[in-house]
């Protein structure tokens, strides 16, 4: 008889523990069904062409857009990708030849470090290195910014991607007679191409949402520019600075362009996991 | 080599030389070319490799050249001041490390449980059919941008506090009586951002405890069910301590990432600079502090505070950063 109350009350704990991680999991989807609802509720009614093609208009004046704000993240991140793109494959290509060499142990270890950075910290940084001597605020600071925050996603994909090519294949070409750096980039980088290209959207679809390094760097621009020495807007940086003004016009403004900011990030993570299934949270982990 | 004359020798040799000769020229020649490209592609991709410790200690160097004004002139005091001045230009940060401390851990508080219990339940509970899916909305919530969630937390989150969770935890439960839940209910307030910085972080942590959990040998739970567990002493007793450590690195990493968070946090937690015990009060961030105030600052040397501010982040989260590396690459190595 005890018996069986001892193994009543071990498969009710089960069950309870069960109901709880059940329950965990589904308070840990809501947030983002919140989000996402409020985001069609308030934001997909502003979205229109005006918004693509008009420059900001004062409050008050129907039709305003953010056209300015879209050709800056599009600079932008172009900047960054001349900048973050080159470097983290390389290094990727590094790491994923190297093993263990004592260089590699650390560069894996940092890159780690490196993207756990604050964002702001990294503005600061440009800001106090690439905007502060020169005496203003540009386009390029913030690329720059943007760019750094891509090599340590890049890096580590592209090693992690490199390293999937069969050491077979390498082998064969350098039988054949190709020298290293033509096995590294006719064979092993084709092959492993898909997978680099994924880590690569991933870190332009992690820039492409980010404001706080471009506070102070490209700082935003309510004119048309596409000068990559002078401010530039960026959608992020719209949308916060339409978020914490007191009119409701602009309030509009911030839902649409976070909308189209989000569509943005979301079809570029999308696309590249389309290419190869991994998480966004993963991105480097 | 056959020798097509062998009585002579000599007509071999020439046709040895003739066949072979310009054979091993070539092959010298083309191996130079590969050397030299060789060594060329080594030094770029070492270059770019190279590049990354070098990034870092170039940013550490700027940063703290940086905050050195302001660390020279206040010392330590500059952590344990809340004088915030510009008139008087005497700054100090304690009240930002005070919320960046109180919000990152009430984050931490929140979405750890919420983050591990919905691992767990992706890993151990759920229906095939329904892990990629799940996991897949939970780490979508990483890719949502900062100030995506800094606009729905001023327009959604505040809103709902203010009119109801606050008056609800104050006088209905009657919390108010402590000095954690008193005071007037603003909205924007430390509450406010760690609710925020909870949703923020939930992700990582869940990413991280997921896959540790799944690195856990099958052997460890047919062991424990073989003695005869239930589903649920078996994750209590085989599968959650082999994962402990990893999980750790991960809420440590999710810590790293809530010291740090910039925009959602600046929107919401008021900005104010003081120390209040009351978590309906508005504070400051480390984090928010810079955002807040340095492109309207006036002189270097509040300029100089800032990036001390920034300074200070930077090594407080290189630490925490280090230390979850580690602890999730112990337990990676003692699952293999």
């Amino acid at each position: 008889m005890k018996a069986t109350r001892l193994q009543l009350r071990r498969k009710l704990t089960g069950r309870i523990m069960g109901a709880l991680a059940y329950l965990a999991a589904a308070a840990a989807v809501l947030p983002l069904l919140l989000v996402f609802g409020y985001l069609l509720l308030k934001g997909a009614s502003s979205v229109n062409l005006d918004f693509f093609l008009h420059m900001p208009r004062p409050v008050g004046v129907p039709g305003g857009g953010m056209a300015n704000a879209i050709i800056g993240t599009l600079m932008l991140v172009g900047v960054a990708s001349l900048l973050g793109v080159p470097i983290g494959i390389g290094a990727g290509m590094y790491l994923a030849e190297h093993g263990n060499a004592p260089l590699a142990t650390s560069v894996r270890f940092l890159a780690d470090v490196l993207n756990g950075l604050p964002s702001i910290v990294i503005g600061i940084f440009a800001w106090q290195l690439l905007v502060r001597p020169v005496g203003h605020f540009s386009a390029a600071a913030g690329g720059i910014a943007l760019g750094l925050m891509m090599i340590p996603t890049v890096t580590r994909t592209t090693e992690e991607m490199v390293l999937t090519v069969p050491t077979a294949l390498r082998e064969a070409a350098l039988a054949l007679g190709y020298a290293r750096w033509r096995t590294a980039l006719r064979i092993v980088l084709p092959t492993a191409l898909g997978g680099v290209i994924t880590g690569v959207l991933i870190a332009v679809a992690r820039v492409a949402g980010e404001t706080a390094p471009l506070l102070f760097t490209s700082l935003g621009n309510q004119f048309w520019s596409v000068s990559l020495t002078q401010p530039i807007s960026a959608i992020p940086l719209q949308v916060f600075n339409y978020a914490i003004s007191a009119y409701d016009e602009l309030h509009a403004q911030a839902w649409a362009g976070a909308v189209v900011l989000i569509a943005l990030v979301l079809v570029i993570s999308l696309g590249a996991r389309a290419v190869v299934g991994r998480g966004f949270a993963r991105g480097n982990d | 080599m056959v020798d097509p004359l062998p009585h002579t020798g000599l007509a071999g040799r020439a046709a040895e030389v003739a066949t072979a000769r310009p054979r091993p020229r070539r092959r010298v020649v083309r191996l130079q070319g590969h050397r030299a490209a060789d060594r060329a592609y080594s030094v770029l991709t070492t270059a770019a490799a190279a590049a990354v410790p070098l990034l870092l200690l170039v940013i550490a160097v700027v940063v703290t050249m940086g905050a050195w004004p302001a660390l020279r002139q206040f010392g330590l005091g500059f952590l344990t001041s809340s004088d915030w001045d510009p008139v008087r230009n005497v700054y100090g940060v304690a009240p930002a490390i005070y919320g960046t401390l109180v919000t990152s851990f009430l984050a931490l508080l929140i979405a750890t449980p919420l983050a591990v219990g919905a691992a767990v339940f992706l890993t151990e509970y759920s229906p095939e059919w329904l892990r990629r899916p799940a996991a897949f909305l939970i780490d979508l919530l990483a890719a949502i941008p900062s100030v995506i969630f800094g606009l729905w937390a001023i327009f959604v989150l505040v809103p709902i506090l203010r009119e109801h969770v606050m008056p609800f935890l104050r006088d209905t439960l009657g919390l108010g009586a402590t000095p954690f839940f008193s005071g007037p209910a603003y909205g924007p307030s430390l509450l406010a951002a760690s609710l925020i910085l909870a949703v923020m972080i939930l992700p990582y942590i869940s990413a991280v405890s997921r896959e540790v959990l799944a690195a856990v040998p099958r052997s460890q739970r047919e062991a424990a069910l073989a003695l005869g567990a239930t589903q649920w002493e078996m994750i209590r007793s085989a599968v959650i301590p082999f994962a402990r450590s990893g999980i750790l690195g991960g809420v440590i990493l999710g810590l790293g990432r809530a010291l740090g968070e910039t925009m959602a946090v600046t929107m919401v937690i008021g900005n104010r600079q003081e120390i209040s015990a009351s978590l309906f009060a508005p504070g400051y961030t480390l984090a928010s502090a810079i955002a807040n105030q340095f492109s309207e600052a006036t002189g270097d040397l509040q300029l100089s505070a800032l990036m001390a501010a920034g300074f200070v982040l930077f090594v407080v989260t290189l630490i925490v950063n280090a230390g979850a590396r580690w602890l999730v690459w112990r337990t990676g190595r003692l699952a293999r």
